[in-house]
């Protein structure tokens, strides 16, 4: 399909096939009353250099992450995204194609998503992933929605910290539907085992973990799977791809259902998105799961072919009875994830973790040591941790940008989450910026 | 196509075969060849089902159609062979490829039904 604007003899041509003189023609049914005369209040148009400028003035004003040391995180990470991945997703065959509806004939981008779904299966254990989400946020509120369904129950648990935001579209999802979501969370950073076996009821369908938490710890995912499935209920892990790397399966831990954010893999921070979700299940929840799935098959010449399978699940089949309204997945990003497991490998992405586990440690240590600065959970953690501070954090991460540093988030950005500075690291980060970090943190030191 | 003479035909293209105080129920050639290939049954509904209520779904490649009960019963078993190999259904819809059984609730229900005859005129076959 070509891009380029119609000409004034396109139009004239087109007018010409219809029987029509001119464009006004078309119009003259609509009451002279309510048409617009004059000139619409809208400025001149610009040159291509004139827009240039005044865009990149607009955005000069934002703080790029590539020019600073970036330990900000909370759901969205610097981790490193391979020169292969900008030049591939960039072919005009990937990046202005819509999502298929006649999906076999384009047989690439099936067979890209049935590798996205492959890779995502190794990584998780899970027998089915579908061709991704919107994000892992969304991703997470539509697993409430099966839960609900598949169990008849009406209400949702979520054990320890959940991202603020995760949440709230959780709660945004289920609310049309009347599930009920709550937290179940004693504060000391995890999930609290003897709470939860308390509150998990015959009420619920399903039990969300996220894990790592938004605070970075690791939570003890098989205990808490074990607690769900003791009372019927569903087992949902939101996962980072990028901790899969190092951690047990989630697979291995019970789960039910896996979401989870792949921005971490191979897409870049871009102020918030477009990033990509995932959604796996174990194979008796294969129907109910939202999306779009490619399968593997046999053309009528005995050759392999990708199709899109298990339609009928889907809304536009389905109508009112489908469990979901999603027809759609991330094509675009999707493929950036699928290029970047393909090029990283799977030592490749126990390397990643090892090291962002590693030296999200060393700093963690390092900033330990200073009056005033201490981690604020005594729980295991992989790349990320909150640090208690002996001024407000936003004045660090004000002062610290001055220098190029991202110090981090500020909590009291959320509400629930209490205070502090959340702090990631990436495989990203040297050593001599963590150092750097740290001599920047001394100042406040008490 | 077949539509044997010993059986109830409904408007929604549902037989149904009475075998004493049971019934078979299953959906008719013309229906078979009208979704295409089967690809799964889900039979949602168990114990006592209304006449004209669903007791399950039948997909095909496009298309999900609800399953409308053609008499009142129980429902006594499920056609396992359906579960593995749902193409039964197109090579065999009368007798191999029958969906569910049931006990019937009121066996007048079933006099009701339309006759090969009627369901015949209604397709205009």
């Amino acid at each position: 399909m070509s891009f380029v604007p119609n000409t004034d003899e396109d139009r004239k041509a087109m007018l010409a096939a219809i029987g029509v003189q001119s464009f006004e023609d078309l119009l003259k049914n609509i009451p002279a009353a309510a048409r617009f005369r004059g000139e619409l209040p809208i400025p001149s148009e610009l040159s291509e250099y004139e827009a240039l400028r005044k865009m990149g003035a607009m955005a000069e004003k934002n703080l790029a992450a590539h020019g600073q040391i970036c330990f900000a995180g909370g759901g969205a990470y610097d981790h490193y995204v391979p020169a292969a991945i900008g030049t591939l997703m960039s072919r005009s065959e990937f990046q202005t194609a819509y999502t298929p509806y006649q999906a076999e004939v384009s047989q690439g981008t099936l067979q890209a998503i049935y590798e996205f779904q492959s890779m995502i299966c190794a990584l998780t254990g899970m027998d089915v992933s579908n061709a991704s989400m919107y994000d892992g946020a969304s991703s997470t509120g539509e697993a409430c929605l099966l839960a609900a369904s598949h169990t008849g129950r009406n209400e949702i648990v979520i054990a320890g910290p959940l991202h603020p935001n995760y949440l709230e579209v959780c709660r945004t999802l289920c609310e049309g539907r009347e599930i009920n979501v709550r937290e179940v969370y004693g504060g000391d950073g995890a999930a609290d085992l003897a709470m939860l076996r308390k509150e998990v009821s015959d009420k619920t369908a399903a039990v969300i973990v996220q894990q790592p938490n938004f605070f970075g710890c690791i939570e003890d995912a098989k205990e808490i799977g074990a607690v769900a499935h003791a009372a019927g209920a569903l087992f949902i892990m939101a996962v980072d791809p990028v901790s899969l790397g190092i951690l047990t399966t989630p697979a291995e831990c019970g789960a039910d259902i896996v979401t989870g954010e792949a921005q971490g893999l191979g897409i870049s921070l871009s102020f918030g998105g477009p990033y990509v979700g995932i959604f796996a299940v174990k194979n008796d929840l294969l129907r109910k799961i939202p999306g779009r799935l490619s399968g593997m098959t046999v053309d009528r010449d005995g050759k392999r072919g990708f199709t899109l399978t298990l339609q009928t699940r889907e809304q536009q089949i389905k109508r009112e009875k489908a469990t979901s309204n999603i027809c759609t997945n991330q094509g675009l990003f999707m493929l950036c994830a699928t290029i970047y497991l393909s090029l990283i490998g799977k030592q490749g992405l126990v390397e990643v973790a090892t090291s962002s586990l590693q030296k999200a440690h060393y700093l963690a240590e390092r900033m330990s040591v200073l009056n005033g600065f201490k981690l604020k959970y005594n729980k295991p953690f992989f790349k990320e941790f909150v640090v208690e501070t002996p001024v407000a954090p936003s004045r660090i991460i004000d002062d610290l940008a001055k220098k190029n540093i991202l110090a981090g988030i500020d909590l009291a950005r959320f509400e629930g989450t209490g205070e502090g500075l959340l702090i990631a690291v990436t495989e990203k980060r040297i050593k001599e910026d963590m150092d750097f970090l740290v001599d920047s943190l001394k100042a406040y030191a008490k | 196509m077949n539509f044997p003479a010993n059986l109830k035909y409904t408007k929604d293209h549902e037989w149904l075969r009475v075998d004493g105080a049971n019934a078979y129920v299953g959906i008719t050639d013309y229906a078979q060849s009208e979704l295409g290939d089967v690809v799964y049954v889900d039979i949602t509904a168990s114990g006592d089902v209304k006449q004209g209520a669903s007791f399950g779904t039948i997909e095909a490649v496009k298309t999900v159609s609800d399953l409308f009960l053609p008499a009142g019963g129980k429902v006594l078993e499920v056609n396992q062979k359906i579960k593995n190999a749902p193409e039964t259904i197109n090579k065999d819809c009368y007798n191999d490829g029958w969906i569910i059984k049931i006990q019937l609730a009121n066996p007048a229900e079933a006099n009701g039904l339309m006759d090969a005859e009627a369901y015949k005129k209604l397709i205009g076959h």
